[in-house]
């Protein structure tokens, strides 16, 4: 019983899933674009649930969902109907080589996962009732992988004064306006 | 848990991540390149934590948290070009962005 209620769960996010990510790459409205992409991060939320990450899974909503799809919507607000994407553009060649490489891309991480990890896929790992639980991840944060922890919050550091500067200096000097 | 095998989460993982591909090679438009990356990001992340749960190993989320990070960062950077760009009345256009061109 508990069996067909995962697969189902599972059959309904995954598809959702990659439904709102092909509407994402089809949207010519980036507004559009960017709510399909809250469906698709919600859909994952619950792919990661059923892979029992519970604290990534809320980490995604909060941080994903919340956090940077406001920003993306209020830029694309700022940028009102100047950020209309219309598919048209480009000699044809260009779009059958960008799908004949996703295709490629597709079957080459298909194959190498088959071939480097196919036998070893079978039998999956027992866990405790605390994996994925956000005790154990923050210990983990601030034992094993105190680095990258640290790290991290200096690469957050260096995007926000990036971001600061970005938007200090597009006022100032314009170096750009040779390519309009 | 007797759910689906770690295969068919790196199946949905693969086709996000070429999915994403396909966004960042055919659009022009670099906000929905930006919404693209975002895709393909989260296509590592969940084949990420799928091999996570299935070795039992909480490293994966570890470093799906890092990605997390990155992305969010590379957001914010991107952002700020695309409204700088904005700003100088240049068009929304990655083709049209050819100063750098040698």
């Amino acid at each position: 019983m508990g069996n067909v209620v995962v697969w189902a769960v599972w059959v309904v996010a995954a598809f959702s899933c990659i439904a709102s990510g092909i509407a994402v790459v089809s949207f010519t409205n980036p507004f559009y674009s960017a709510l399909a992409l809250i469906g698709n991060l919600a859909s994952l939320a619950v792919l990661y649930l059923l892979l029992s990450a519970e604290f990534v899974a809320a980490a995604q909503v909060l941080v994903y969902a919340g956090a940077v799809m406001v920003m993306f919507l209020f830029v694309t607000a700022y940028l009102g109907g100047r950020a209309d994407a219309p598919w048209a553009g480009g000699p044809s060649w260009q779009a059958v080589g960008a799908v004949t490489a996703a295709a490629a891309i597709l079957v080459e991480v298909i194959v190498v996962i088959g071939l480097k990890a196919g036998g070893r896929l079978s039998h999956e790992a027992s866990i405790d009732s605390g994996f994925g639980s956000p005790h154990r991840i923050g210990r983990l944060f601030l034992t094993n992988h105190l680095l990258a922890f640290e790290i991290t919050s200096v690469v957050l550091l260096v995007a926000a004064v990036g971001a600061v500067i970005l938007g200090a200096h597009s006022r100032a000097s314009h170096p750009l306006e040779d390519a309009r | 848990m007797s759910g689906p095998a770690v295969s068919w989460y790196l199946a949905v993982a693969a086709f996000l991540f070429a999915t994403g591909a396909l966004g960042v090679l055919l659009r022009r438009s670099p906000l929905i390149i930006l919404l693209s990356l975002e895709i393909m990001l989260n296509g590592a992340n969940l084949a990420l934590i799928a091999f996570s749960r299935h070795y039992g190993e909480s490293s994966g989320q570890i470093f799906a948290l890092a990605v997390m990070a990155v992305a969010a960062s590379e957001v914010v950077v991107g952002l700020g070009l695309i409204v700088a760009i904005a700003r100088r009345r240049i068009d929304l256009d990655v083709d049209k962005l050819s100063t750098l061109r040698g």
